[in-house]
């Protein structure tokens, strides 16, 4: 049965709606498959608009691989803007695919792409423009199985009434098992129907079908526990890993969009994982052991995507790509090839240390210098020690200075407000050390045009980290202790016009605090918060407080019980079931670490410290150096 | 350094993209198909590319449309135009290149040509329409620009308008409906008139509005030939003084009324 393009009926709208051209899709290196001449068939969505779902790394590479697959078939959907939302509704107009405009609905899998929790209410505002029940339980045979991935997929407890089924890890190669379990039960005539795919998902032990487990809640509300409730499901799913990347070099032909998206460049993947062990970050914890791409790779994967794209920019990705055992050959490797060119490198900094400014004044030698991030991410020397980021008050000075020294005018430096252990004098601790910056760089170049911006982002106590038993802190001493560093800075006659100070209010952080620890009693608040109104929880001009906590009231949730309680060892947690691959003996040994401001080195350069991954996943550290070098490029 | 005029269309679901979106494709179509574009100096460089007139609106397609491209080598015009045509999407077409003349091209588009058309409009309604409009002297209309709400006449811009009849079949649609189609020549102006202007101009005159918003395509932009009443390619004088011929005078046309 073939499915008719929606594009007639969309284009009478796309007059009235802001920025059309996001709608229409027709990006170079995009694909239009014949319908009728495949038999798996996804649509792969990234919650949120299209300016910053499109150059999602995720996406990208799943879509590739899957129309590389013979017989798959593999479209994009996005957000749609309220403007459009409201015409789509008044004209009937479902949820449509960028490539083909074909209605969501129609596809075998809908995958959604959650790097973060905020993107649930757009998951739902898709699922009804599409026609596919919000829960699960009232889809039928000719529903799509409604797949989420991503960091966010680590906890699926809160969208677990309204996914079909969620994947843990890379995706590579799990879509690919996906759609060949996908493939023979529609060969063999689709048996059993949706239940019985669920159920050829679930025994494989790498797809979590959340209805096959039952969660059972002591008197007090905390879980009691998690089993499955039919024989054959495992009682733990596991997070997938791709070992060696330089055999998945995806994307190939990166997407380039015609609409202006967040990040106009090329971008590659240089490794995945990190072992820095800073506690509060889940990607770190989630994504272990590191995987290096090898330089040859990484040299062929940049010369074919600017070709492929013609972008003038390439980013070299990872959780800190200054890490890569071989950085410094790359990146002098790539600053040759491309100098005189127009095109740019640009590397997301965040250690603090100088070879990291040898790395930055190699990728400017072919562009402009604009500013140098160094994430110290505590403001004093004991909150550093408590979320493992080791460096040093001395050590982040004479970086910086450094940097003003060989010309850099703009320094900016990350820190998180609402740690662990936190007090008002960390917080303050973070103007002091931004004015010490100022003066040693001042005294350095015998100038006053330095300057330093301070960032400042909300700590949100994830799921598979040691924090993930922290209470998290109330918005109220977030706040306060904000208000307080931004007088500190203000009324600082001597270095305070040096310093710029960004942050938000701390009311979105325990939004996302409670659905990343949230378990399945807080899907109802997210139901409510989204019939309530609720879109783009992600964009602070349309997310509501308010509405979040009318909602959880609403469903008779306690958003204190879920993000400011601190658990005990042997609470059972909503994704316990889940496995990362950490021991959780580890994770709470090293929560108390944490407290007793005890640091934990990288396995890199030091003894395995029994983190549990490896051993439980059968994987690996994979890192270089290989002493290879990239050779300039031939001249045609 | 070599100045090559480029004239292209965007056409289909591409006639969504916005001046920003076009300028950005060109960017990276002219950096995938290898041609040697100039650069600005300065601190943040950028390859001078220049777009020539005022540019269709998002939404509205167009047949001509142009860019000015300097390179730093000399370049064939036609291999020129395959490469950069076959590194855009497909719906941003490039339709001609020539070496630019010593002329400004921008001086030479006087006017542009545009087809409205109105599916299940009514015809004898845009009939009287265009009759009241092209009988009335002066139409003031109002229009959001950039510069604020700006109040300007829509009428003596308008050099022809012509209602037709034709057949309205686009994708996906079975059965071909009629439809009204609205051809004019309009000069350009300061600020433009645009073909919604004119739409909105025969609503004022006639109470005249189509049920949907109309495909509008701007057919060729050019001077106006006073024997024709339409848009001449801007593109003649510059292959005339190439081809050794003699360039008739431009820029001083009179143009004539409906």
């Amino acid at each position: 049965m073939s499915v008719e393009s929606l594009f007639p009926r969309l284009e009478a709208l796309l007059h009235k709606v802001q920025k059309p051209i996001q709608y229409v899709g027709g990006e170079l290196n995009s694909t239009v498959k014949d319908w009728d001449e495949t038999t798996v068939r996804w649509a792969l969505m990234y919650p949120d608009a299209y300016e910053v779902g499109l150059p999602n790394q995720g996406v990208q590479i799943l879509y590739e691989i899957l129309n590389e697959l013979p017989e798959t078939l593999a479209e994009r959907t996005y957000s749609v803007w309220p403007d459009l939302e409201a015409l789509m509704r008044s004209e009937g107009v479902p949820q449509f695919t960028v490539d083909a405009h074909r209605p969501v609905r129609a596809f075998d899998v809908f995958g959604l792409s959650f790097s973060t929790e905020l993107g649930y209410t757009n998951m739902l505002t898709a699922l009804d423009l599409a026609g596919i029940p919000l829960e699960a339980a009232d889809r039928g045979d000719d529903d799509p199985i409604v797949l989420a991935g991503g960091h966010a997929a680590f906890n699926p407890e809160p969208v677990a009434d309204f996914l079909d089924a969620a994947v843990l890890g890379d995706g590579e190669q799990i879509a690919i098992a996906i759609t060949e379990v996908i493939r023979e039960w529609k060969a063999e005539g689709s048996p059993g129907g949706r239940d019985e795919l669920l159920m050829r998902l679930a025994e494989s032990g790498g797809v979590y079908v959340p209805k096959f487990y039952d969660v059972d809640y002591h008197a007090d509300g905390r879980i009691q526990r998690v089993a499955p409730n039919r024989s054959g499901v495992p009682w733990r799913v596991h997070k997938h890993t791709v070992m060696d990347l330089d055999e998945w070099p995806y994307p190939k032909k990166p997407l380039v969009p015609l609409a202006e998206t967040v990040h106009e460049r090329f971008s590659v993947e240089i490794f995945r994982g990190c072992t820095r062990g800073c506690r509060f970050c889940q990607a770190g914890m989630i994504t272990r052991p590191v995987r290096e791409r090898s330089i040859t790779t990484i040299g062929d994967m940049v010369e074919a995507g600017v070709k492929a794209s013609g972008f003038n920019e390439v980013g070299l990705l990872s959780l800190s790509s200054a890490d890569h055992s071989e950085i410094g050959e790359v990146a002098k490797g790539l600053a040759d090839r491309y100098e005189g060119t127009s095109t740019s490198l640009s590397l997301p900094s965040t250690r603090v240390d100088a070879f990291n400014i040898d790395l930055a004044n190699e990728f400017s030698r072919n562009g402009r210098r604009s500013g140098l991030t160094f994430a110290p991410e505590g403001g004093s020397e004991r909150m550093r020690k408590v979320i493992n980021k080791m460096v040093t008050e001395e050590d982040l000075i004479r970086t910086v200075t450094t940097a003003y020294t060989q010309g850099w005018r703009q320094v900016k430096l990350y820190f998180m407000c609402g740690l662990p252990t936190e007090e008002d004098a960390d917080v303050l601790g973070i103007a002091d050390l931004a004015k010490k910056v100022i003066k040693a760089g001042r005294e350095a170049t015998g100038s006053r045009d330095v300057r330093c911006t301070v960032s400042i982002g909300g700590f949100v106590p994830k799921p598979h980290t040691p924090f993930q038993w922290a209470g998290q802190a109330d918005h109220e001493t977030v706040d306060r202790r904000l208000r307080a560093l931004k007088d500190a800075l203000r009324n600082d006659k001597q270095y305070g016009r040096a310093i710029g100070l960004r942050y938000h209010d701390g009311k979105p952080s325990i939004v996302e605090g409670l659905l990343s620890r949230g378990d399945r009693r807080v899907g109802k608040v997210i139901r409510a918060v989204w019939e309530g109104g609720g879109r783009f929880d992600g964009w602070s001009e349309h997310f509501s407080y308010q509405r979040w906590m009318d909602g959880a009231a609403e469903a008779g949730i306690d958003v204190d019980w879920y993000t400011t309680r601190e658990r005990e060892e042997n609470e059972v947690l909503p994704w316990d079931h889940l496995d990362a691959g950490l021991d959780r003996e580890w994770l709470w040994q090293d929560w108390q670490d944490a407290v007793n401001d005890v640091e934990v080195e990288d396995c890199r350069w030091t003894p395995c410290y029994d983190c549990g991954v490896c051993p439980t996943m059968g994987t690996e550290i994979q890192i270089g150096p290989t002493g290879k070098k990239l050779l300039p490029l031939t001249v045609v | 350094m070599q100045r090559l005029s480029v004239r292209y269309a965007k056409r289909g679901r591409l006639r969504f993209t916005s001046h920003r979106d076009i300028s950005r494709a060109v960017e990276r179509a002219v950096r995938r198909a290898d041609v040697p574009v100039a650069f600005s100096a300065g601190f943040s460089p950028h390859p001078k590319i220049s777009y020539v007139g005022a540019v269709a609106p998002t939404g509205v397609a167009s047949e001509a449309e142009y860019l000015e491209i300097s390179v730093t080598r000399i370049c064939d015009p036609d291999l020129l135009r395959a490469a950069l045509d076959t590194s855009l999407p497909p719906g941003l077409d490039v339709l001609a290149v020539i070496e630019a003349g010593a002329g400004s091209l921008a001086d030479q588009l006087e006017c542009s040509a545009w087809e409205l058309r109105l599916p299940g409009a009514d015809l004898a309604l845009a009939r009287a329409a265009v009759e009241r409009f092209g009988a009335t002297e002066r139409i003031e209309v109002e229009r959001l620009t950039k510069k604020g709400l700006r109040r300007f006449d829509t009428r003596e811009a308008v050099l022809s308008l012509e209602v037709f009849e034709g057949t309205e079949a686009t994708a996906g649609q079975a059965s071909s409906q009629p439809c009204v189609i609205l051809r004019m020549v309009v000069r350009h102006a300061t600020p433009a008139v645009r073909p919604d202007d004119v739409l909105t101009g025969l609503r004022l005159v006639a109470d005249f509005a189509p049920p949907v918003p109309p495909e509008v395509t701007r057919l060729a932009q050019g001077p106006l030939d006073v024997r024709t009443g339409e848009p001449a390619d801007p593109f003649d004088l510059d292959r005339d003084i190439t081809r050794g011929g003699e360039a008739e005078p431009v820029g001083r046309h009179v143009g004539g009324d409906i």
